[in-house]
């Protein structure tokens, strides 16, 4: 623990910290442009120069470890002096189109070159040009900005794990780019822009658009996946701009994948903007009163026994207060037939260990040894795999696979034994035949991570009761470690689980509900922006769609109630450590279209069954009162075991990942022109094969 | 004594006589009222009047879209919108100025990094409607082009002090 000096003050740090490091634990200012708290040290930027007493000269701060004794200034002459050269070497080939630099207004370069530059260049000469390079239909490039700090390298390379940017030439001539030019292949490629000190690389789809002094910012969280990252969405007006990550360590860190990011263009098209019912087997627009009208007649006629013959779905990205003003308008109606597993996941809501990341996001880092069973994290948990990547980064970390990837060739960013593809695969690692079972049962910490390809089938509980098995086997549910993880992929299903959005007593699950429609034993089926079911089998039910985006499920509905997106609206989601959040309202809906539990709460006064609240701030402390934890804001922690899963028959297909189409996930990723083009590009299709009637 | 002066001079009305006096010599000075509008008092190179969007001598327009403009307006009377044009170049779709709104502080000018906005010498464009007062861009670009001349001549006037 050496103790050193810095502008007076002395502190005493951990032996393998920095300059730089140190002085920011005091709270001093050292610029920076290379120097990134994530990434690995390249020092070339020269910016964090500081004089260091019986040095011969300026030290580079952010690659000089600290020392016993060190005696450091930050703004002495000298390093003033070595300051203002640095940056204005750095502005040598730097042109002057801040005006129509989309950075301009959020630039280190632009910031830093007016608090430590000259203020004035003795360089008359000509400036250097560079051809821009292309790095995908999400990244725009302006070279000649490049002041070759390698953030984006280092990125690409440690964070993305694709090494596919590097540094071309030498000295001054150095270009920054892909080696052949082609888009990057990584789901985080957003972050490089992030990363870029100046306006070398931008995003493409903000092109031009605005000026951050000119957009509102809203504090929210993503519904993309189930990782449930935090975000910054910046509005200009009634408009959203663009999506940026928001700083949390416990889930996304400082990134973002593409798709929570660049879809957001698809929330302006495609929207269903006024209630629709159909007239004569064509949607015609509606009135409120109207739409409500059509069901109470259609709920009227089932007579009696009505509870039985109508069902409710909800959808992956369906909000926690939605859910449950849909399940208590149900159960007023005596219906059970809800559920929330759009997929028909075999998952339970009793234990919450069954369903939820135990360890936690975080608590990849702490772990020795992995299975992923059935998921291909890269796709349905971007930045979960982003966090596997990391701690694989450290070392000592094998990873085994069965399923959930194409085959032992699938680039998941890091190294792993590919075991198996099915069941039989998991079971021999349940009961130590398998090589890997050794690994995890020596390792500390192992931990395994379920996917929904695992549990999305018909032997899905017998799979879940294995993969707890194998968990018991290798010592991963201990007393301090619970290694036991379910990875979700809908952002709603934590939150459906929790407040048990399930099949009641004598209820239908998804496939009961579909195939009773199509037998014509379920009269009325309500999606809450459920789209991926497969609509061509309702049969003759009468289908009443809830939701923002008008994709498969609108197509198919006799009426449409038009609902409010995720950046809409107030409202809870978990996502699948079990953490509650909030998000917050950017923008209003489009035209007519209301915040989900209001048209609930609405539709159940026409009803003549009111739900027992009339604001958001009732209906919170109700949601509380019926889960406590749903109370407990931003906490994880792991959940009760009990018992879950059911022995049963193993299928012999090998296990599946649901996504094969990363750009195309859900309805609003499938209205965003970015990401049609994205898909078009990297998997070669428009979509997931058929034609929704939303494509291009 | 005094108050017999006082009677006397208000009996002859001899303040009326100086008043008349003075009216009177001004018909022998040099005239300062003009026959406006078919003459014109002279305008300072500095004059901020009606606001014109310039191009370049090729005909490009010289606006780059940075909305400095727009966020240094204190009454925030310009709203721009811009993407990028076909040949990829940052350009604005929208550029609006409310003269109503409007205070003639000169800051967009002087924000202006590539001198296309500018107030140029015309002062006289009164309207009958407000309406007519919500300037946009081909208005704008219209006023460029007819005072260019005029507008070009005052920069270089105004260069040396700047």
């Amino acid at each position: 623990m050496p103790t050193l000096t810095i502008d007076g003050q002395e502190i005493t740090v951990e032996a393998n910290t920095t300059v730089l490091q140190a002085a920011e634990e005091l709270g001093i200012e050292i610029p920076r442009f290379c120097y990134h708290d994530r990434l690995s040290i390249a020092g070339n930027c020269r910016m964090c120069l500081v004089e260091m007493e019986r040095a011969p000269k300026p030290v580079a701060s952010c690659a000089m470890p600290v020392g016993e004794g060190m005696v450091i200034h930050t703004n002495s002459p000298v390093a003033e002096k070595a300051r203002k050269g640095a940056m204005e070497f750095l502005l040598i080939n730097h042109p002057l189109d801040c005006p129509i630099c989309d950075q301009g207004g959020e630039c280190d370069l632009q910031d830093q070159a007016v608090a430590y530059g000259k203020g004035d260049s003795r360089f008359t000469e000509h400036k250097l040009s560079v051809k821009d390079k292309y790095l995908g239909p999400l990244i725009a490039t302006s070279m000649t900005r490049c002041i070759t700090c390698t953030r984006c390298v280092r990125f690409a390379t440690e964070i993305a794990g694709v090494e596919e940017i590097g540094a071309t030439f030498r000295g001054e001539e150095t270009e920054i780019g892909t080696y052949v030019e082609e888009a990057l292949t990584s789901e985080l490629s957003g972050n490089l822009a992030d990363v870029c000190p100046v306006g070398a690389l931008t995003h493409r789809a903000y092109a031009y658009s605005s000026r951050p002094w000119e957009l509102i910012k809203t504090e929210s969280v993503d519904v993309h996946d189930a990782v449930g990252s935090n975000i910054r969405i910046d509005c200009r007006g009634a408009e959203i701009m663009r999506i940026l990550p928001r700083l949390h360590e416990g889930i996304n860190e400082e990134w973002l994948s593409d798709r929570s990011r660049y879809a957001s263009d698809g929330l302006a098209l495609q929207r269903l903007d006024q209630p629709y019912v159909r007239v004569d087997g064509k949607l015609t627009p509606a009135s409120w009163e109207t739409a409500f009208a059509a069901i109470k007649t259609k709920l009227d006629g089932l007579g009696d026994d009505a509870g039985g013959r109508i069902a409710a779905i909800a959808g992956d990205m369906a909000d926690v207060e939605a859910m449950l003003a849909l399940k208590e308008l149900f159960t007023a109606l005596g219906s059970t037939n809800l559920d929330c597993r759009q997929d028909g996941a075999k998952i339970e809501g009793r234990h919450r260990g069954g369903y939820i990341f135990n360890s936690s996001i975080a608590g990849i880092e702490d772990a020795d040894a992995l299975l992923l069973v059935g998921c291909n994290p890269r796709t349905e948990a971007t930045l979960v795999n982003a966090r596997i990547r990391k701690r694989w980064s450290a070392g000592g970390f094998p990873v085994g696979v069965i399923g959930g990837v194409d085959g032992p060739g699938t680039d998941l960013t890091y190294k792993y034994d590919y075991l198996g593809a099915g069941p039989a695969t998991l079971a021999e690692v349940a009961d130590g035949s398998n090589a890997f079972a050794k690994v995890l049962a020596d390792a500390e910490r192992p931990m395994i991570i379920v996917g929904s390809g695992a549990l999305a089938r018909d032997d899905g509980a017998a799979v879940l009761d294995l993969a707890r098995k194998a968990a018991e086997s290798t010592g991963m549910i201990a007393a301090e470690w619970n290694g036991f993880n379910v990875l979700q992929r809908a952002a709603s299903r934590v939150g459906g689980l929790d407040l048990g959005f399930l099949p009641g007593e004598g209820g239908r699950d998804v496939a009961g509900i579909v195939a009773g429609a199509g037998k014509g034993e379920i009269d009325l089926l309500w999606l809450l922006g459920a789209d991926e079911i497969d609509m061509a089998t309702l049969g003759k039910a009468f289908v009443v769609y809830q939701g923002h985006h008008g994709d498969a499920g609108a197509h198919r509905a006799d009426v449409i109630l038009p609902g409010a997106a995720y950046t809409e609206k107030d409202a809870t989601w978990v996502n699948t450590e079990g953490r509650v959040q909030h998000g917050r309202r950017a923008a209003y809906p489009p035209g007519d279209a209301r915040e989900d539990w209001t048209i609930l709460r609405a539709f159940s006064a026409v009803m003549g069954q009111p739900l027992a609240y009339d604001n958001l701030a009732q209906l919170r402390d109700h949601m509380v009162e019926v889960v406590p934890g749903l109370g407990v804001i931003d906490e994880v922690g792991p959940g009760e075991m009990g018992s879950f899963g059911m022995p049963g028959d193993l299928g012999a297909d090998g296990f599946e990942s649901p996504i094969n189409d990363y750009y195309m996930a859900n309805a609003i990723c499938r209205a965003s022109a970015v990401m049609a083009e994205c898909s078009r590009l990297y998997t070669g299709a428009g979509g997931t094969g058929e034609a929704t009637g939303t494509d291009g | 004594m005094s108050f017999m002066k006082q009677h006397i001079r208000a009996l002859l009305l001899w303040e009326i006589v100086e008043g008349m006096a003075l009216t009177f010599s001004y018909m022998f000075r040099k005239r300062v009222t003009i026959n406006y509008p078919y003459e014109k008092g002279p305008l300072s190179p500095r004059f901020r009047g009606e606001h014109a969007l310039r191009r370049y001598a090729n005909g490009e327009e010289r606006c780059i879209a940075c909305k400095l403009c727009e966020a240094i307006c204190p009454a925030q009377a310009i709203t721009i919108e811009a993407e990028p044009r076909d040949d990829g170049s940052r350009r604005t779709t929208r550029y609006d100025i409310d003269m109503t709104k409007c205070i003639y502080c000169g800051y967009c000018q002087e924000a202006c990094p590539v001198d296309a906005i500018v107030e140029g010498p015309n002062f006289e464009f009164a309207t009958e409607s407000r309406e007519e007062l919500y300037y946009d861009k081909a208005k704008l670009l219209a006023n460029g082009e007819r005072w260019e001349r005029e507008i070009a001549a005052n920069i270089v006037a105004d260069a040396p002090y700047r």
